[in-house]
C-alpha cells in the first residue's frame, strides 16, 4: 500500500492535467483565434465554449490540488521555483475569465475591449503554461540552456491550443465558421509539428536523466511506440486537413491522442521522480493515512465527476445553434 | 520603512488575494439559494414575476460566480508559491481538506452552472431546478471544507506532531474542530445577509430610477424578510463565536477589546488608539463592565489582557476591524428593522429616504465580512497554526522586489475588476424591467404608490 498510494495519486494527477490541457486547451484556443474572426463569428465561438469553460478550468485546480494533497513538499518546491510563470498564468486566467462575462453583460461600446482582454489573457496563460512545463521537464534548472528550452515549449503551447480550438470549432459549428476554422488549423499544423519535433530533440539534451532513460536498452523498446504513434497521429491530422476531410471530430480526437501520448511519454520518462533529479514520488508523498482518507473520496467522487461531465457534454452536444444564454 | 520585509509583503499579498476573492463567494454562496427560491416560487405558483426576478438576478450571479472562480484558482496556487513551509509541515492535514473541496464541490458547481445558465431550453423545468439546487449545494459544500481548514488553523485539533510534521489522528476531530461550527454558521449567515442587502440595494436603486417592475418589488421584499431574520441571528451567532474565541484564542479577544491588562469587570472600549509602544490606549472612551458582560455574561467576570500572552497579534488592526464589523452589523440591524416595520407591519412601500438608505447600504455586507475576516486572521498572528506553528516559518524565500511587483500587479488588476463589476451591475440594473419592455400596460413604479 505504501508503494501504490503515491503511484495512484500520481496517475490521478497526470490524468487531471491531461484532461485540463485538452479541455481548457480548446477554450484557450478560442481566445487565441478570436482576433481572426468577424464579430458574428466571435459570438458563435464564445457561445460554443460558454457552458464548459468554468468546469474545464477546474481540472487544473484538481491537478494542482492532487500535487498538494499527495506530494505537499513537491507542490512547494515546484510552485516556489515557478513563481513568475505561475503568477503570469494566474493573471492571464483571471483576465480571460472576467472578460468572458463582462463582454456579454457590459455595455456594447466596451465589447471590443473585452475581446482584446480575452485574447491577451488566453495568450498569456498559454505561454506561461508552456514555460512552466518546460521548466518542469528540466527539473527546474536555472541554466541558460534550460531557459532556452522553456521558451521553446512556451511557444509550442499556443500552437497546440490553436489546433485544439480550431478542431473544436470544426466539430461544433456550421459553415462558414467551420471552413474558416479548417483554414486556421491548416496554418497551425506545420508550426505544431516543428515545435513538437524540436521539443522532442531538445528534451534529452537538457535533461541527462531523461536521455539516459530514452536511449537505454530495453527502455528504448518500451518507449518506441510513443513517438511512432505520435508521428502517425500527426500525419493523419495532416491527411484530414489537406487530403480528405473525415468525421467532424477526427481532428479533435487525434489531437487528444497526441496529448495523451506526450503525457504518457513524459510520465514514463520522469517516473519515479516528481521533481526530476530532486525528489521521488515516494519521498515527497504525504502520510499514507492522509492519502487513504482522500483515496476513498476520490474513488466515489471522480467517477461521479466524469459521469456528470459526460452528461453535460452530451446535453450541449451536436452542432451549435439551440443554445440560449441568459 | 527603509527595507521591505519579505514576510510582511508575502502576508500583504495573501491578504490582498484572499480579501478580494472572498467578496464574490460571499455573494454567490447566498445568491444561489435565493435564485433557487425564485425558481421554486415560479414553479409552484406560475407567477411570471418570480421568473423575471430569476432572469435578472441570474445575470448578477453568473458574473459574480465567474470572478469568484478565477480569483479562487489563484488561491489554490498561493500556498505553494508563497507558503511552502506550511505544506511541508501540515500538508497531511491541509491536503485532504482542500482535496475534498475540489472533489465534492468545485466540479459540481462549475459543471451545473453551465447547465443552469445555458441549458434552460434544453431540459425540463424540473431538471433545471435540480441543476440550480446542485450549484447551490456545491457552493455551500465549498464553504464547508475551506472554513473547516481555516478553523483548524485557528483551533487545531485531531492531530499529532512527530518530528515537526503534522499527522491526522482523528479526521472527525480535524474537520469538526472547536471553532468550525461557529465560523461556518457565521460565514453562511454573513453571505445570506450580504445578499439580502444587495437584493434590497439594487432594487432600491431601480425604484429610485423608475426602472422597476412588479418583480423588483417581490425581490425587495425577499431581501427585507431575509435581513429582518438574519441581522439579529447573525449578532447572536457572532456572540457565540466570540465566546468560543475567548476559550480557545484568548489573545485574539484581548486584542479585539484593546485590553492590555487582565481585569475583573473589564470595560468595553468604544473608541481608542491602541499604542503598542506604551502598551496602553490613548483617547479611550469606555463603557464600564460591558466587555465582561458580553464575554462572560457577568459584570465582574475576568477577561484576560494582552499582558498574559508572550505572543499576541497586532492590536490596532484587530481592534479597529472588530469595531468596523460590529458597527456595520448594528447599522444593518437598524435598517433591517426599519424596512421590516415599513414593509411588513405598516404594509406600505418604503419612503424615498429609506430607499436611499438601502441603496447606500448595498455593499455593507462586504465591509462587515472583510472586517470580520481581518479580525479573525490578523488575530491569529503571529501564528499560522495557532499556538503551534509561526507564519514566519512557512514563508518562501523570494526577493522582496519580486513579491512587491506581483503584489502591485494584483492590486491594479483587482481595482480594474471591481470598477467594472460595479459598473456592469449598474448597467444591468438601469435597463427597464424585462417584463414591461414588450407590454403596452403601464406600470407606475413602486414610488408612485406612496400617497
Amino acid at each position: 500500500m505504501d508503494f501504490w498510494l503515491p503511484v495512484v495519486f500520481a496517475a490521478v494527477m497526470a490524468l487531471a492535467l491531461l484532461v485540463y490541457v485538452i479541455l481548457d486547451g480548446y477554450d484557450l484556443g478560442m481566445g487565441l483565434l478570436l482576433p481572426f474572426a468577424t464579430d458574428d463569428e466571435k459570438e458563435q465561438m464564445l457561445a460554443s465554449i460558454g457552458p464548459f469553460w468554468d468546469a474545464n478550468e477546474t481540472w487544473l485546480v484538481l491537478g494542482i490540488g492532487v500535487l498538494l494533497i499527495a506530494f505537499p513538499e513537491a507542490h512547494g518546491i515546484v510552485l516556489t521555483a515557478l513563481y513568475l510563470p505561475v503568477t503570469l498564468m494566474l493573471l492571464g486566467l483571471v483576465l480571460r475569465g472576467i472578460a468572458f462575462d463582462f463582454r456579454i453583460k457590459g455595455t456594447a461600446d466596451h465589447k471590443q475591449l473585452w475581446n482584446h482582454i480575452f485574447t491577451a489573457g488566453s495568450t498569456l496563460t498559454a505561454l506561461a503554461q508552456g514555460w512552466m512545463l518546460g521548466a518542469y521537464i528540466t527539473g527546474l534548472s536555472q541554466s541558460g540552456l534550460s531557459l532556452l528550452f522553456s521558451i521553446l515549449v512556451a511557444l509550442s503551447m499556443p500552437a497546440l491550443y490553436v489546433m485544439l480550438g480550431a478542431a473544436w470549432l470544426q466539430a461544433k459549428t456550421a459553415a462558414p465558421l467551420r471552413h474558416k476554422a479548417r483554414a486556421w488549423a491548416s496554418v497551425a499544423w506545420l508550426p505544431l509539428g516543428v515545435f513538437f519535433l524540436l521539443a522532442s530533440i531538445a528534451t534529452p539534451l537538457v535533461s541527462p536523466t531523461i536521455a539516459a532513460k530514452w536511449f537505454d536498452w530495453p527502455h528504448f523498446l518500451y518507449l518506441a511506440p510513443v513517438p511512432l504513434l505520435a508521428l502517425a497521429a500527426y500525419v493523419m491530422l495532416g491527411l484530414d486537413l489537406f487530403v480528405k476531410e473525415g468525421w467532424r471530430w477526427t481532428q479533435f480526437t487525434l489531437l487528444a491522442l497526441l496529448c495523451l501520448l506526450s503525457a504518457g511519454g513524459l510520465g514514463y520518462s520522469l517516473y519515479p521522480d516528481v521533481v526530476l533529479g530532486q525528489l521521488t514520488l515516494h519521498e515527497a508523498a504525504a502520510a499514507s493515512d492522509s492519502l487513504l482518507f482522500v483515496l476513498w473520496g476520490t474513488l466515489v467522487a471522480l467517477p461521479c465527476i466524469i459521469g456528470y461531465t459526460l452528461f453535460v457534454y452530451r446535453l450541449f452536444g451536436g452542432e451549435l445553434g439551440a443554445q440560449h444564454y441568459e | 520603512m527603509s527595507e521591505l520585509d519579505p514576510l510582511l509583503l508575502a502576508r500583504l499579498q495573501f491578504a490582498a488575494n484572499i480579501s478580494f476573492h472572498i467578496l464574490f463567494p460571499t455573494i454567490s454562496i447566498g445568491l444561489c439559494w435565493v435564485l433557487l427560491y425564485f425558481r421554486t416560487r415560479f414553479t409552484l405558483t406560475g407567477d411570471q414575476d418570480w421568473e423575471h426576478a430569476y432572469t435578472f438576478w441570474v445575470k448578477v450571479f453568473a458574473l459574480t460566480f465567474a470572478i469568484g472562480v478565477v480569483t479562487g484558482v489563484t488561491m489554490s496556487f498561493q500556498f505553494g508559491t508563497n507558503w511552502p513551509g506550511f505544506l511541508t509541515t501540515a500538508g497531511n492535514i491541509t491536503g485532504p481538506l482542500l482535496g475534498y473541496e475540489v472533489l465534492t464541490s468545485f466540479f459540481l458547481e462549475a459543471t451545473f452552472l453551465g447547465v443552469m445558465l445555458f441549458g434552460k431550453h434544453l431540459i425540463s423545468n424540473r431538471m433545471h431546478l435540480i441543476a440550480s439546487a446542485l450549484v447551490a449545494l456545491g457552493t455551500t459544500i465549498s464553504a464547508f471544507w475551506i472554513l473547516s481548514l481555516d478553523s483548524w488553523m485557528q483551533t487545531p485539533a485531531g492531530h499529532v506532531i512527530r518530528d515537526g510534521i503534522y499527522y491526522a489522528d482523528s479526521w472527525w476531530a480535524v474537520i469538526f474542530n472547536p471553532s468550525f461550527p461557529y465560523r461556518f454558521s457565521h460565514m453562511v449567515v454573513a453571505s445570506l445577509l450580504t445578499c439580502a442587502f444587495v437584493l434590497m440595494g439594487i432594487s432600491s436603486w431601480r425604484f429610485l430610477n423608475r426602472v422597476d417592475g412588479p418583480a423588483t418589488w417581490k425581490v425587495f421584499k425577499t431581501g427585507a424578510a431575509l435581513a429582518l431574520v438574519l441581522a439579529p441571528l447573525q449578532i447572536f451567532i457572532g456572540d457565540l463565536h466570540g465566546i468560543n474565541t475567548l476559550e480557545y484564542q484568548p489573545a485574539k479577544v484581548a486584542a479585539m477589546e484593546g485590553l492590555w491588562k487582565t481585569e475583573n469587570g473589564a470595560p468595553f472600549t468604544l473608541f481608542a488608539l491602541p499604542d503598542e509602544s506604551t502598551r496602553s490606549n490613548r483617547f479611550a472612551i469606555e463603557i464600564p463592565y460591558a466587555a465582561s458582560l458580553i464575554l462572560t455574561h457577568s459584570a465582574s467576570g475576568t477577561v484576560r489582557g494582552l499582558d498574559e500572552f508572550a505572543e499576541h497579534p497586532p492590536v490596532s488592526s484587530v481592534f479597529w476591524s472588530f469595531r468596523v464589523m460590529v458597527g456595520v452589523g448594528l447599522l444593518m440591524l437598524i435598517v433591517a428593522l426599519w424596512v421590516g416595520w415599513t414593509v411588513f407591519l405598516r404594509k406600505k412601500p418604503p419612503s424615498e429616504l429609506l430607499l436611499r438608505c438601502t441603496a447606500w447600504m448595498t455593499w455593507s455586507g462586504w465591509v462587515a465580512v472583510i472586517a470580520g475576516w481581518w479580525v479573525t486572521e490578523i488575530g491569529r498572528q503571529p501564528w499560522l497554526i495557532y499556538d503551534e506553528y509561526l507564519t514566519a516559518q512557512a514563508v518562501a524565500d523570494h526577493p522582496a522586489g519580486t513579491v512587491l511587483t506581483t503584489l502591485l500587479a494584483w492590486l491594479v488588476l483587482y481595482g480594474f475588476i471591481l470598477f467594472f463589476y460595479i459598473r456592469t451591475l449598474k448597467y444591468i440594473a438601469s435597463k427597464p424591467a424585462a417584463s414591461l419592455q414588450n407590454s403596452a400596460q403601464h406600470y407606475p413604479g413602486i414610488l408612485s404608490k406612496r400617497n
